[in-house]
């Protein structure tokens, strides 16, 4: 059983105003450098330059990130983690980078992205832009900039999709039939057992 | 993909794809000032190489390192091999200090699928007698791919040495599973006898089949393994079947010269010849790297040694952490 959270209009919404939200917190985009995780993340960045371009009348770097090699589960699963392309064609030192992805779920993904982009360079700071908020954190990272907030049970699958990738804007959640109900408060006991 | 690559005929095309496409992000790794990312921090790699080589070992081990990976090197000279220490008893004394891979080189044919027979990490050949050497064969295709932008239809000629050949076998065999159409070229002394089961055409004219080629793949005359002489003189070898400037010019325009490397030059390949821009033997060495780390990264990055499947082993059960979001 699957439902739509966001439709196209929803997320052009919501990027354009994160656009205005990136350029107003560091009053202007100079010195601002979005950088996408690949894959999606990177569609989400390459649309929020295009925005701040059509806002600001000035062009912001923008890049993608594979964290693929950062991951803290390689060798866990019975393949290895499928690897996306890298490109990040300016230099990041001293700007203010907008890391920039789909959903964010445990925070693991943005750990090993930040890990990624320090061998890259000591950027002057780091934020982060993300299109869904699903929950259930397991590290001590928040979003600065966020599309839309989605209460979920942690078994729950939510999927962004790209006209990049998947031909269609949408954001789609599915859950197994027989957990019907949302947990509004977003917050299951997180599984025993799961390691790092 | 296999457990481990001991020949060309361990990877389907679909992992031949793979593995290319995997060893693209590697390489922009290495064109970062950092060249190094923590994918197999904490693992162990052994480099067992048995039979003299730099070049190979250095690749690998470069590879290995930029993978955070821990090496250790292990030659037959100064260790306790050259004091009678059997392959079997060096392999489990590796096996007991705990290496999750070992990259073989030795000079006898199936020496590294005899060590998969005593060792649970992976194993890679890195070059067994004259049999096999598909980490060479995986970094031409990627050169040819990466330059030809295709290998599917491209042709190409493999000329010399083919009978004491691992790199002539493994690309073969490559080149054939991912559609190229291959053509081996030499005296007929050092042409295998079975090359026609290979699904390869022979020709002993090097001047009829250049006009037609994409890539001209020249191999080292190997005198070391040849044990009679296939052939009366290095200069005749030379004449006959020696890439000349005169002859080079024979290739088709944006075609590509290729060789293993080390190359005897004046013997296959002429020095005017190995420095032309078309000729891409040090972009291989370059791509060799990519490539290893590719192959350690994929062997390694998956389930753990000693399960096979990956299926029923506690690590597959471990949650989905973030393939998707998060």
């Amino acid at each position: 059983m699957s439902s739509t959270l966001l439709d196209a209009d929803d997320i052009r919404r919501a990027l354009t105003r994160i656009a205005h939200e990136i350029v107003e917190r560091d009053k202007g985009p100079e010195g601002v450098a979005l950088v996408g995780i690949a894959n999606r993340g990177d569609d989400l960045a390459r649309r929020l330059a295009a925005e701040i371009q059509a806002i600001e009348r000035s062009a912001v770097p923008v890049g993608a990130l594979d964290i693929t090699f950062y991951r803290d589960d390689i060798g866990m699963k019975a393949e290895a983690p499928e690897v996306h392309e890298t490109r990040i064609d300016f230099d990041i030192n001293g700007k203010t980078v907008v890391l920039v992805d789909d959903v964010l779920f445990t925070g693991r993904t943005i750990r090993a992205a930040m890990d990624a982009l320090m061998d890259f360079g000591r950027p002057f700071r780091i934020r982060l832009a993300v299109l869904v908020d699903r929950g259930h954190r397991e590290l001590p990272i928040r979003a600065d900039f966020v599309g839309k907030n989605v209460p979920t049970r942690r078994t729950d699958d939510v999927r962004v999709r790209v006209r990049e990738v998947d031909g269609e804007d949408a954001v789609v959640i599915a859950r197994t039939p027989d957990e019907v109900s949302i947990d509004a408060g977003g917050e299951i006991p997180s599984n025993a057992g799961r390691t790092p | 993909m296999n457990r481990h690559l001991l020949s060309m005929h361990d990877v389907s095309a679909e992992d031949v794809t793979r593995i290319l496409d995997t060893a693209g992000s590697f390489q922009e790794v290495g064109s970062r000032v950092i060249k190094k990312v923590p994918a197999l921090r904490g693992r162990t790699v052994v480099n067992l190489f048995l039979e003299n080589s730099t070049r190979t070992r250095i690749s690998f081990e470069l590879a290995a390192k930029r993978l955070s990976a821990d090496v250790i090197n292990f030659a037959s000279g100064g260790s306790s091999v050259s004091k009678g220490e059997s392959l079997k008893d060096t392999a489990l004394t590796l096996q007991a200090m705990g290496a999750d891979a070992i990259v073989i080189r030795h000079s006898s044919s199936g020496s590294p699928l005899q060590l998969t027979r005593w060792v649970d990490g992976h194993v890679l050949n890195a070059g067994d007698g004259t049999h096999e050497h598909p980490t060479q064969a995986l970094l031409d295709l990627y050169t040819m791919r990466e330059r030809l932008g295709r290998l599917d239809g491209l042709r190409v000629a493999i000329v010399g040495d083919v009978l004491h050949s691992r790199v002539a076998r493994s690309l073969s065999f490559g080149l054939v599973k991912v559609g190229a159409e291959v053509t081996l070229v030499g005296p007929p002394t050092l042409i295998p006898p079975d090359a026609g089961a290979w699904g390869v055409q022979v020709s002993y004219d090097i001047e009829s089949v250049l006009p037609k080629l994409d890539v001209c793949y020249m191999l080292r005359v190997q005198r070391e393994r040849q044990r009679l002489e296939y052939f009366p003189s290095v200069r005749e070898y030379n004449r006959l079947f020696g890439l000349s400037a005169v002859r080079a010019g024979l290739l088709p325009e944006g075609s590509l010269i290729m060789h293993p490397g080390p190359m005897n030059r004046g013997v296959e390949i002429d020095s005017d010849v190995a420095d032309l821009p078309q000729a891409v033997i040090e972009e291989q060495v370059t791509n060799g790297i990519a490539i290893r780390m590719s192959l350690l990264y994929l062997l390694l990055g998956g389930g753990p040694p000693g399960d096979a499947a990956g299926a029923a082993s506690p690590a597959a059960t471990v949650p989905e952490l973030e393939a998707v979001d998060g």
